[in-house]
């Protein structure tokens, strides 16, 4: 008798298998599956020893002063392909920034998949190979991860859950309750292309449009603001809620208002465009590659021209100032030249109907 | 973007506000009634207030389809949707519109009703070819704007046989309720309240025309100035009715010309005509009970009527009692005068019609315009 000299006779079948229950079962199924689609794509020491955990030395910043910051997010996103990225890209584009708004260097990432049985291994691969890209290109590698399939009708396709750490350069302490009245509200360029990008893709809306969404990794931008200007207040990124939740939070965290103008906030026309057929504000429409920082009033020239040499900042703006207000209003003064309250999201941002 | 932007240009907007400070007599006051929720959302949205003299005072109507909604139909509609085999769709800012017990479409989602939100009645149709094993219910809402493409929506499902689409129909018509408002005793005898204007609406009358509201202007001596949604077609609007109100005239004058005739949609109008009938009453939330001021499906297409496929319960649950909903609508209170506003009612938690949609008088004034209360107290 002769014994099979490969632990997997025969390869997954990538083009047209699907992932069933054994993948996630704990036998050689699910070995497969880690070593051929995961261990194959994300490729790194720490992964490659294939334990259940990844080691690592403890970073030399940390001995000087530096400190450490960790992050976790959930990506449940529909569709999972969208223009200008999917699933897998946005899982490692989140992450990366979650850490960087702490004005730290991120280190490394895990990713957990939750995976619905049925789900096509050709769109697993699809997805996986681009969160790859997308963790070299950002130099941040997945050095853990895990997998679970649930039974069909218990997921929706794919979930990916990503944590990362990273580490606080000495003398920075950014954080959401560090605005002062005078301070100066930038963003790092247009508003609302990813949820608009998203919303085109959605089965029900039959338009096609031009734009991309902006998913994409910010480190590097704020490791140059960092570097420029160390004492900068607040970073955030306006993911969910867009530029309106995300300047409210901070706000009611600090406890100042703001005042933003209408006019310096830049919008791409075509955000603009289907924004007006949808409905809805693109103030409130998502954002996964932009960031919100918050400065002193005589560092914000410095920051702009660092964020606008910055291949992700070219539309960087300065689009208003925090003051005192004690009931943390963020107000703007609209074109019209009238002002109005940019106020929390009621819920969830639905169309309205005329 | 072209035709936007023009409707939204800061500097013409000064130079009417001007023109408005200029035309204003300040010895008098004018009260003007914007009907539509379109208009107050624009006047909320873009700070137009700010642009206006102190004696000008917009008055925010009741033209918003999903607050004046009754309590009882969203009841209604989530009875629907907890059929068996039945999928309701809708527009999506009725899906968080609370019911009785604080129930509203999107809760009954989460129980695991079939809710579906659709952007047209098209896609309602397509959710019945897609479906057809199941009931799908179109829950439609709206003015006179709404209408046509529901007509049209249970023209096609008849054209190609499908028996699963069915409408439940809570279309409602702009004249009455206008009609309703002069009526009132604040307005009319007791005089309680000043009504000096109206702002007419924009896509309404894209469908009914200019002539509808040639009754009341000479009826009530009311001057009405039809504008579009845009910043600048409101500012515009004011400007013709501080001028007609300052000459003593009380015309319909048309500011939206590029959209709206005195006939509107000939088409449009003879096919809502064809397919719908009066009801006797409707009750309008905030307003009551309203006579003749709703439309429901003709006999000959009863088999498209979600009310006669079904029996739809037809109670009417009472608002909140402090509720001041009504009194608003009709301009004899502010959303300030309410002791509910902004404390238990709020946009996520809205207890009155005008705080359910981002169109309504309370919402609008909660979500844009809170800073003015504080800053005239403080």
């Amino acid at each position: 008798m002769t014994l099979p000299r490969r632990a997997h006779p025969r390869p997954l079948d990538i083009a047209s298998g699907r992932v069933d229950l054994s993948h996630g079962g704990g036998g050689r199924a699910m070995a497969q599956l880690v070593e051929e689609m995961f261990i194959t794509a994300f490729d790194n020491d720490a992964l490659n020893q294939r334990n259940d955990q990844a080691t690592f030395d403890v970073p030399p910043e940390l001995l000087t002063g530096g400190r450490m910051v960790m992050t976790t997010d959930g990506y449940v996103i529909s569709p999972l392909f969208f223009p200008g990225g999917d699933i897998g890209s946005l899982a490692v584009h989140g992450t990366v920034n979650d850490v960087a708004m702490a004005g730290a260097v991120p280190l490394s990432l895990s990713a957990g998949f939750i995976i619905e049985e049925g789900f096509l291994l050709a769109d697993l691969q699809r997805i996986v190979l681009s969160m790859a890209k997308a963790s070299k290109d950002a130099g941040v590698p997945v050095v853990t991860g895990d997998t679970k399939v649930v039974e069909k009708g218990k997921g929706d396709g794919l979930f990916i859950t990503t944590a990362g750490i990273g580490v606080v350069p000495p003398g920075v302490a950014i954080s959401g309750d560090k605005a002062r009245p005078g301070d100066a509200i930038l963003i790092s360029g247009t508003m609302g292309d990813h949820g608009v990008a998203v919303m085109s893709q959605r089965e029900s809306l039959g338009f096609e449009t031009a734009i991309l969404s902006d998913s994409a990794a910010l480190h590097t931008m704020v490791a140059a603001m960092v570097a420029a200007v160390p004492g900068i207040r607040v970073l955030r990124d306006p993911t969910r809620g867009g530029l309106a939740a995300t300047l409210n939070e901070i706000a009611s965290q600090s406890g100042v208002g703001m005042l933003i103008d209408e006019a310096a906030v830049p919008v791409k026309a075509e955000v603009m465009g289907a924004c007006e057929l949808l409905g809805l504000d693109p103030l409130y429409v998502a954002n996964e590659g932009k960031l919100i920082c918050i400065c002193a009033a005589a560092d914000a020239d410095v920051l702009l021209a660092v964020m606008r040499g910055h291949p992700l900042g070219g539309d960087a703006a300065r689009i208003g100032a925090c003051r005192e207000d004690s009931h943390h209003f963020v107000q703007m003064r609209t074109n019209m030249g009238g002002n109005r309250i940019v106020d929390w999201l009621a819920g969830e941002q639905l169309p309205r109907i005329c | 973007m072209k035709y936007i932007d023009e409707f939204r240009d800061g500097a013409v907007a000064q130079g009417i506000a001007k023109a408005i400070a200029a035309e204003a007599d300040p010895a008098r006051a004018y009260h003007i009634m914007e009907f539509c929720g379109g208009h107050t959302h624009a006047i909320s949205r873009y700070g137009l207030e700010d642009l206006l003299p102190a004696n000008v005072r917009m008055i925010h109507g009741p033209g918003c389809p999903v607050c004046v909604l009754p309590i009882g139909r969203i009841d209604a509609a989530i009875w629907l949707a907890r059929q068996p085999g039945v999928t309701l769709c809708t527009y999506g800012d009725m899906l968080r519109v609370p019911g009785s017990q604080r129930l509203s479409l999107l809760k009954a989602k989460a129980e695991g009703c079939d809710v579906r939100m659709v952007y047209s009645t098209l896609d309602a149709l397509k959710l019945a070819q897609s479906l057809p094993a199941r009931q799908v219910v179109f829950f439609a809402i709206g003015f006179e704007t709404t209408t046509p493409p529901t007509a049209v929506a249970i023209k096609q499902a008849q054209a190609m046989g499908l028996g699963n689409f069915s409408v439940f129909c809570n279309h409602v018509l702009t004249p009455s309720a206008i009609a309703q408002i002069l009526d009132s005793p604040e307005v009319r005898e007791l005089g309680t309240v000043t009504l000096d204007a109206f702002i007419g609406p924009a896509h309404v009358s894209t469908v009914i025309g200019s002539r509808p509201y040639e009754y009341f202007a000479e009826e009530y001596q009311r001057p009405v100035v039809i504008a579009g949604f845009e910043p600048l077609d409101v500012m515009q609007a004011v400007r013709m009715l501080v001028r007609q109100i300052n000459q003593g005239r009380f015309e319909v004058e048309n500011e939206f010309s590029r959209a709206v005739t005195r006939d509107g949609n000939e088409k449009a109008k003879a096919l809502v005509a064809e397919m719908f009938e009066l009801r006797r009453a409707f009750e309008w939330r905030g307003l009551g009970l309203v006579p003749y001021s709703a439309l429901r499906l003709k006999e000959a297409y009863a088999a498209w009527d979600a009310e006669r496929r079904w029996e739809v319960p037809q109670d009417s649950p009472p608002d909140n009692k402090a509720c001041e909903c009504g009194a608003i609508l009709r301009g004899v209170k502010k959303p300030t005068d309410c002791k509910l506003f902004g404390t238990v009612c709020t946009p996520e938690n809205p207890m009155g019609s005008c705080m359910v949609s981002a169109e309504g008088a309370c919402a609008a004034h909660w979500t844009y315009g809170r800073f003015r209360d504080l800053e005239n107290s403080e």
